[in-house]
């Protein structure tokens, strides 16, 4: 099941000589975990950087660019310092619950990403049910923030974790409908079958007009998924102070912030594979160089990554009736409409391919 | 049908927002309003519109425009400016007269509200571009506005 780089090869095969198979499975899972560990919290705080960056660019302003070389090590060191920061609690809070809940934020964020094929070779858990398996774990994260708001024992978190429970089961629905639409196309819910598929062009071409509204629609849940704005009324800083997390410091607080950021770039990199080919190039340029796949999957996200900070950098905050309205009013029967249109498409192979 | 035609404003007008501020982002290089103070301190220029301190000016000869009317002490909300004057003899017309002695501001107690300045007859004080005020006493914040010597300029009053 776990498909290793064939620079980990070597690796794999000695841990299978050296020891018995079901210690050397074990031993590869544990390893092939932390370099995800190590990577990806990595990546969230450089992440965390950019959109600071890009935030301060739309607002005309600079941005942090006084530590390291314009600013890098910047989220560095305040990770550093929230490392540093001694961890409060709110009286007669539920304290077991209390501790519990950015756990499960962070944990969920990251195994999600143990499906995302970013390059043919370079996916830690390629099941036959991925999509179903993103859609089913994107879920659990929103346990985390409910609990977090609950056992605060603060009544600006508790609203903030009563809202986003709102909008993600509202949103999800949009969310699995607008992957549902184009897995009518791949026909399977495996992602290095999805991107199999997508050799004889994006599925976001091959889709063409229904596709578009499905990405459209996909975006948009996207973001509210993730409660960033202008879906964030579970944080509204100007409401809520700062909703689920207001009680959690030091630590805790940076595996809500980091969880953000690695949603974002889950919905971001669920998009890639889906609409865009994942790793594929445009065109099949560089096909002889399979490595180069990263690159191409890693442009993509970040190109959706960077749509996301342009909506959170635009649009003002939705009211809790307004969000409801677009999902139930708008996005929903929308969603079912596209769908029958991609399932005729489908029927009628009207698909473009190559 | 105005289902649709909300659905297709309502992008429109979304995208138009984005292009607002994607032609910010583009821009933003060039039109930063950051200062990067204090590594630009020698050619930072504040606003014009910009209230750090209350200051008299004076010219060559040391003359200011205050004729020690008080309006402007009168005005203050909180008790910032202070006049000591006194009366001295005018050398043309050799009859008593009110002038300034110091013209005494308290930096440390202004909320830059402006009211002296706009209340001023013959616009003696005026809006300083200086921010550097931090100090270790506060008394270092008290200022004699009119400089030693200085004397009222001629034909202000009339
Ligand atoms: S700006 Fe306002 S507070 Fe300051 S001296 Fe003038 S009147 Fe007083
Ligand atoms: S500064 Fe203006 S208002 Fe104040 S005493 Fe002088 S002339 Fe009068």
């Amino acid at each position: 099941m776990i498909r290793a780089l064939s620079i980990t090869k070597s690796i794999h095969d000695w841990l299978y000589s050296s020891m018995s198979e079901n210690m050397a499975h074990l031993v590869e899972m544990v390893l092939i975990a932390l370099v995800y560990l190590a990577i990806f919290s990595v990546a969230g705080l450089f992440l965390v950087l950019i959109e600071r960056r890009v935030a301060a660019w739309f607002q005309l302003r600079i941005g942090p660019n006084r530590v390291g070389f314009q600013g890098l090590l910047q989220t560095m060191a305040d990770a550093l310092k929230l490392v540093s920061k001694e961890l409060t609690g709110t009286e007669r809070a539920d304290k077991f619950l209390y501790n519990l809940a950015p756990y499960f934020v962070i944990i969920t964020a990251l195994m999600a990403l143990a499906v995302i094929p970013f390059t043919q070779d370079f996916q830690a858990f390629d099941i036959n049910i991925g999509i179903l398996f993103l859609i089913a774990i994107s879920s659990i994260g929103v346990i985390g923030i409910l609990l977090g708001g609950w056992s605060s024992n603060n009544k600006f978190a508790l609203i903030g974790a009563m809202r986003s429970g709102v909008q993600t089961i509202s949103y999800e629905l949009s969310i699995g409908l607008s992957l549902l639409t184009m897995i009518l196309i791949t026909g399977s819910l495996q992602l290095s079958q999805i991107v199999e598929v997508q050799k004889n062009g994006w599925l976001i071409v091959q889709g063409h007009i229904p596709a578009i509204i499905a990405f459209m629609i996909y975006m948009i849940a996207g973001t509210a998924e993730t409660n960033r704005a202008p879906f964030d009324m579970a944080e509204a800083e100007s409401e809520l102070g700062a909703g689920f997390h207001t009680e959690y410091s030091g630590m805790k607080f940076a595996y809500f912030f980091l969880a953000e950021f690695i949603n974002m770039f889950i919905i971001a990199a669920i998009a890639t594979t889906v609409f865009f080919g994942a790793w594929l190039s445009p065109f099949g340029i560089t096909e002889s160089i399979p490595i180069l796949g990263v690159f191409w999957f890693l442009a993509k996200a970040m190109v959706l990554v960077f749509l996301m900070m342009w909506f959170r950098w635009t649009f003002p905050r939705l009211r809790v009736d307004q969000l409801l309205t677009l999902e139930w009013k708008y996005l929903l029967p929308l969603n079912l409409m596209n769908i029958v249109i991609m399932a005729l498409i489908v029927w009628q192979n009207l698909i473009i391919r190559f | 049908m105005s289902y649709f035609s909300d659905i297709f404003k309502g992008i429109k007008t979304l995208l138009t927002g984005m292009s607002v501020t994607g032609k910010y982002f583009l821009t933003s290089r060039k039109g930063a309003i950051t200062q990067q103070y204090p590594d630009n301190r020698d050619t930072l220029k504040m606003f014009d519109r910009f209230r750090g301190e209350v200051i008299m000016p004076h010219d060559e000869e040391n003359r200011h425009r205050c004729t020690g009317c008080q309006k402007c002490e009168i005005a203050c909300p909180n008790g910032t400016i202070e006049i000591i004057w006194d009366r001295g003899i005018d050398e043309e017309t050799g009859k008593k007269k009110k002038k300034i002695d110091k013209f005494v501001y308290h930096l440390s107690m202004c909320t830059m509200c402006g009211l002296c300045i706009d209340v001023c007859p013959t616009d003696a004080i005026k809006w300083g571009q200086n921010f550097e005020n931090s100090v270790y006493d506060r008394t270092a914040l008290t200022r004699v506005l009119n400089k030693p010597g200085s004397k009222l300029m001629p034909g202000v009053e009339d």
